[in-house]
């Protein structure tokens, strides 16, 4: 018999499965991208410039698959504007339902999207792969403040869209997923460590933004930490509920194992080096030091290192959403 | 059956004290609102349905309670029937989810899911707190009971009631049905029937079930939460929107530090190229 104390779900789960992890997994990837990119524009020196647009270019991009993944989603795909504009007969209009995360969400997808293709578009143009006169003059009106303020309220929302999806499956009532207040937080702290990491195994096809590998590398420590903490307040919260046995059990254990080894650059750079880049122990693609100089002729780490912590890095983030996801379906 | 009038809040009273598990008000409701049939399952018991879904709006549930060994009357408890169907809460939780506006209230105080607008993104099934809604395969919407939406409309009652041999469903005004529902399970009491128990007749239960229960046992044993459980989705917005806004000012505080802290050994670099002053939009504009 179930404990008084535990809470009682019976009910269906939605079947939310491979399109919706791999749009929670782009989603964060995108919003976390924008950030990243933002920090480095707003308070990064001149030589973070290129990696501030490379996370611009993937955030456009990884962003341009999730409308796709969600309409595929959906039952009936080419209502996928309902979730707009409602068409009850006698009510029609638009539509939007604050306490329903997936209604903010579908509005905020849109406006981030502008956004997205604002900063897209604009980092096309500053480095010359748009030489459009148009197109250039248009990219000068962003040069002031409005530029500044332009990117700061796309990164507010590439925040939201890296986050809500885990407010999204905790505002049901399913079990782990209600049970928990946490998701939301951990899907965005993971989201960024992915963005962080993915832009890091990318500056090896960008060397102009080499300088900014260190600040990526510390970035990603910092929110493997965040994340590790949210998984911790994740576990706590699921301990009353008990629903720990749910999300934890055989066989969303070895996700999680996949997880956790995808925080294992980040914690161990962390435990090693704490905020200091130092190329020893770290298994970072970069060699310090000469961080200013022509780190693009003196790579000193293996490509397999280069291409395989930033890939476990990822690995973990998608496994995280699949464990969240799959356990309780 | 008095007349149906709109504006009228109108629901079920479910007395599983007299229901004997034969399957009309499933055949009923089946045969009116044209839903496939099942495929046949000979398993351990009289349940061969499984669940309420989109093919299945009302769905008589078996609980088996038999013991072993024979211990005098059971009262009706040994084995509990129960004709399970949506409960058209007052405070809907599929309503509350759902992005599209596809569910709404009807003019007979329903909840009812338009099929036209709905678009299968299936929030509501994550929703429900009673397993009632799945996704139709065929038609690729959400699906549940719509009180014989129609039928109301033609001022007839709903099919499963109108099927029922023994008086287990009932179809009226809510107010009413309470009203019939308070007697019964005080009848039933001075019969020496302690464990009758009525479920979502008063606002305690997802605000008033428009569709509610006498049961025989606790509300869990027939799959129903109980008071404590009996939340709403939407209390989880507070939270998961706060914790996800804490996370995103720490997120933005480690991205500055990390900012700074390279900075600064970048600084005792010979070449010292990372200034801290900002990129300057005119100069690079300009080196465009």
């Amino acid at each position: 018999m179930l404990l008084a104390d535990e809470a009682q779900h019976f009910v269906r789960a939605p079947d939310w499965t491979w399109y919706i992890l791999f749009y929670f997994f782009l989603a964060g990837l995108s919003g976390g991208s924008y950030v990243i990119a933002t920090l480095f524009r707003l308070r990064g020196g001149r030589s973070d410039e290129p990696a501030a647009r490379l996370g611009y270019y993937v955030a456009f991009l990884a962003l341009l698959l999730c409308p796709i993944l969600l309409t595929l989603d959906l039952g009936k795909p080419l209502r996928f504007w309902h979730m707009m504009w409602n068409t009850t007969p006698g009510d029609a209009g638009l539509t939007l339902k604050y306490w329903s995360p997936m209604s903010v969400g579908v509005w905020a997808l849109v406006v981030f999207g502008a956004f997205a293709t604002v900063s897209f578009v604009e980092a096309l143009v500053r480095d010359q792969k748009i030489r459009l006169p148009l197109a250039r003059r248009a990219v000068r009106l962003l040069d002031g403040t409005l530029g500044k303020v332009v990117i700061t309220v796309g990164a507010v929302f590439g925040l939201f869209i890296a986050g809500y999806t885990g407010v999204l499956l905790a505002v049901s009532n399913q079990p782990v997923w209600s049970d928990t207040w946490a998701l939301g937080g951990l899907f965005l702290a993971s989201g960024l460590s992915g963005s962080a990491a993915l832009l890091l195994f990318l500056l090896r096809y960008r060397p102009e933004a080499e300088a900014s590998a260190d600040t990526l590398i510390i970035s990603e420590r910092l929110y493997a930490l965040l994340e590790l903490a949210l998984i911790v307040v994740f576990v706590l919260t699921l301990i009353p509920a008990g629903a720990l046995g749910i999300a934890f059990g055989f066989p969303w254990i070895l996700l999680w194992l996949v997880a956790f080894a995808g925080l294992a650059p980040g914690i161990g750079g962390l435990l090693t080096a704490r905020l200091a880049v130092t190329g020893e122990g770290v298994a970072v693609p970069v060699h310090s030091g000469s961080v200013a100089t022509s780190v693009a002729t003196s790579r000193p780490k293996s490509v397999a290192t280069s291409v395989a912590i930033p890939g476990l890095v990822l690995l973990g983030v998608l496994a995280l959403r699949a464990a969240v996801i799959f356990s309780i379906q | 059956m008095a007349q149906i009038t709109p504006g009228q809040a109108y629901g079920f009273f479910t007395d599983t004290s007299v229901c004997i598990g034969c399957k009309a008000c499933e055949v009923a409701c089946k045969t009116w609102n044209e839903l496939p049939a099942n495929e046949p399952v000979f398993g351990d018991g009289y349940d061969n349905t499984g669940r309420l879904d989109a093919q299945n709006w009302r769905h008589v549930q078996f609980i088996d309670n038999v013991p072993d060994k024979s211990l005098g009357t059971g009262q009706g408890k040994a084995w509990l029937m129960m004709s399970d169907v949506c409960k058209h809460c007052q405070h809907a939780s599929c309503m509350d989810v759902c992005p599209t506006g596809a569910i709404i209230r009807t003019e007979f105080d329903s909840v009812y899911i338009q099929p036209d607008v709905c678009n299968g993104c299936r929030n509501c099934i994550a929703a429900c707190p009673y397993d009632v809604i799945s996704q139709d395969e065929d038609k690729g919407v959400a699906q549940k009971c719509t009180l014989c939406y129609d039928r109301l409309q033609g001022g007839m009652e709903p099919a499963c009631a109108k099927a029922c041999p023994t008086e287990s469903i009932q179809f009226g005004p809510v107010e009413e049905l309470q009203r019939a529902a308070r007697q019964r399970v005080t009848d039933l009491h001075e019969q020496g029937v302690p464990e009758a128990r009525l479920y979502g007749d008063d606002s305690s239960i997802y605000g008033g079930l428009n569709a509610f229960f006498l049961l025989m046992d606790e509300p869990e044993a027939y799959h129903l939460p109980n008071k404590e459980n009996a939340v709403r989705p939407g209390r989880n917005n507070a939270g998961g929107y706060l914790g996800a806004l804490g996370t995103a000012v720490l997120a933005v505080l480690g991205g500055l530090i990390a900012l700074r802290r390279r900075r600064e050994p970048a600084a005792e670099t010979p070449s010292g190229a990372d200034t801290t002053s900002p990129p300057s939009p005119e100069t690079e504009a300009g080196e465009d």
